[in-house]
Parts: C-alpha cells; sequence; structure tokens
C-alpha cells in the first residue's frame, strides 16, 4: 500500500466527502470502499454551525483527514488555509490547490511551487495537485514535496486520464515518488488505468458522490484499483500491432 | 465597535478574538480564525486585540474534495 510523509495508508482509494446525498450515505461509501484517506475542506462558519457534527462524521470514519485548499486562487490564500486547516484538523497534511483559472480549475503551477515552498518550510507535509507536466513536478520535489498528484482531468469532469503521455511519462521521470491522480476520474475502468500505468493511488469524490448508488460505485472504484494494481505487478505483455495465434500452429491437421 | 465576522458586520464590545468568539456566541466550537486575513492561531487569540473596522474569518470543519 502507498505510503505518504512515512505513514502507510490502508487503501489505493482516497475519498472525498462533498457533495453526497445525505451524511449516511457518505459514511456507506466509505465503509463499503475501505476507503484509506478522506479529504475535508474548511469554510466559513456561524455560531452554532455544523462543524461540529461534520468533525463527528469524519472522526467516525476512522482514517487520517487530508484538509484541502479548495478554491484558493493565490499563494496568500493557500498558505493562510493551510495554517488554518492544522489549527482544527490536528495534522501537517495539506492538499495543497492554488486554482490558476475558474472554468479549468487548473492548477496554477507558479503559485503552486511557491506556496508548497512556504507550507514545507512552515512544516507542513504537502500534497500538491498539479498537472502532468515534469518540469512543474521538478520544482515541486526540489520545493520538498515527496508526494505529487497530477489531474487526470479537470476537476468534477469525470472524463478520466486526458493525457496518457504526460502521465506516462512523469511516472517514468520519477518512478520512486509516490503518486496519485488527483480529480478527473469517472469510472471504476479510469482508476484502472492509473494503477496499470503504476501510479500509487487515486483521490476522487465527485464520479462517487454524484453516481445514484454512491456506496456501489465507491467498491467499483476500489475494485477497479484492485484489479489495475494487480495487473501492474503481474508484468503485462506489451501491445504489438500484428496478430500473434495463441494457439500452436504446429500440429494443426492439413484440412484444406 | 464595528467590526465584519465572515462578510457581516457585527457590533462588539470585545477587545481581543477570544473575547470576541464568546461574545458571538461561538462557545467551545472548534474553528480556525484570521483577522484582516492573517491566520490567528488558536493559542493566541487571547493576545490578538481587535481594532473598528477588523474583518474576522471564522471558519470550521467542512466537506472537501
Amino acid at each position: 500500500m502507498p505510503v505518504f510523509y512515512g505513514t502507510e495508508i490502508a487503501s489505493r482509494l482516497m475519498l472525498g466527502t462533498a457533495g453526497y446525498p445525505s451524511p449516511a450515505i457518505l459514511a456507506r461509501a466509505f465503509r463499503r470502499s475501505g476507503a484509506g484517506i478522506a479529504t475535508v475542506s474548511l469554510r466559513r462558519e456561524g455560531a452554532g454551525g455544523a462543524g461540529a457534527a461534520f468533525r463527528e462524521l469524519i472522526r467516525d470514519l476512522n482514517v487520517p483527514v487530508l484538509p484541502n485548499t479548495a478554491g484558493c486562487h493565490t499563494v496568500r490564500e493557500a498558505v493562510t488555509t493551510a495554517h488554518m486547516a492544522r489549527d482544527v484538523f490536528d495534522t501537517d497534511w495539506i492538499k495543497l490547490e492554488v486554482i490558476g483559472h475558474p472554468d479549468t480549475l487548473q492548477p496554477d503551477p507558479f503559485g503552486l511551487v511557491e506556496a508548497a515552498r512556504i507550507l514545507t518550510q512552515d512544516g507542513f507535509r504537502v500534497f500538491p495537485y498539479t498537472t502532468e507536466d515534469g518540469i512543474v513536478a521538478d520544482r515541486l520535489l526540489q520545493a520538498g514535496c515527496e508526494v505529487l498528484m497530477p489531474w487526470g482531468a479537470p476537476i468534477g469532469t469525470g472524463l478520466g486520464l486526458n493525457n496518457l503521455y504526460g502521465l506516462r511519462t512523469l511516472r517514468a521521470q520519477h518512478p520512486e515518488v509516490p503518486m496519485v491522480i488527483d480529480a478527473g476520474l469517472g469510472l471504476p475502468s479510469h482508476a484502472a488505468a492509473a494503477m496499470e500505468m503504476g501510479f500509487d493511488a487515486v483521490l476522487l469524490n465527485t464520479a462517487v458522490a454524484k453516481a445514484g448508488d454512491p456506496a456501489a460505485m465507491a467498491d467499483g472504484f476500489a475494485r477497479g484499483l484492485e484489479a489495475g494494481r494487480l495487473a501492474f505487478e503481474a508484468d503485462p505483455m506489451q501491445p504489438r500491432d500484428m496478430a500473434s495465434p495463441s494457439t500452436p500452429v504446429i500440429g494443426l491437421a492439413e484440412l484444406a | 465597535m464595528k467590526i465584519t465576522v465572515n462578510g457581516t458586520p457585527h457590533e462588539v464590545t470585545a477587545a481581543t478574538l477570544e473575547a470576541a468568539l464568546a461574545e458571538l456566541g461561538y462557545g467551545d466550537q472548534r474553528v480556525a480564525t484570521a483577522v484582516n486575513q492573517s491566520f490567528v492561531p488558536a493559542a493566541r487569540r487571547g493576545a490578538q486585540a481587535l481594532q473598528s473596522g477588523d474583518r474576522l474569518e471564522i471558519l470550521a470543519p467542512m466537506q472537501g474534495g
């Protein structure tokens, strides 16, 4: 199982907690899939607000939490949000999002690297939401990140792995770095493909939360991950263009 | 004095962030705080003086992806 900053995770499935039909269905999705990490956020809270109930729900999931900086568009916002998250979640893990464009939710690589550097110096263990760009990955590693989280596709699209070449290249460039495909997955087959490529985990939310049966879909993702990982470890055959008979030709009767 | 809490105007008599949280009814809720866009750790709220016009952000755990 993947190890992030010295902590082994119980599953290759990291699951978001937003957008479920109910808290009970959220909990069922986690239980049925065995997801190993729950991502969470911070939002404005009124007196007597819902934060305490949500905290209790998350505690009952009994998995490590990974707070995010979702919605932050500047280094300052992301760094401040990370500090606030550490204050209430009691973890130095942070899923670092610095969003560069409101329509694509594409990471701002310049702000991301800068925020990662600052937060690492401040003692955080940074999980950067990034693209498949290899140079940005290099900079993030130089900034102190020990995990990379390249997107599969833009957040919430369900398009799967948009740039297979780029992701394959990134994986090959840093085989020792734990990598999580974060965002854009829609189906368990996408997660299986990520595993077959050698990625360590996937992080998803919408594909499960917005499914007609979130718990069943979470289970489907868990099985897709297991199948893909088994295939990766089994050393798959290399595809070829020409057909090659699997049944022996020697001994074939002359019947024509 | 007049301050802004999560984007909404409020009138408080509290002189510190810690006292303002109590006055605003947050009690023992576990929240994270910032004043004028700067993070204020829970342990420093008692020493964080407030001034008229200050903008407070009070955040709590929420669903996230």
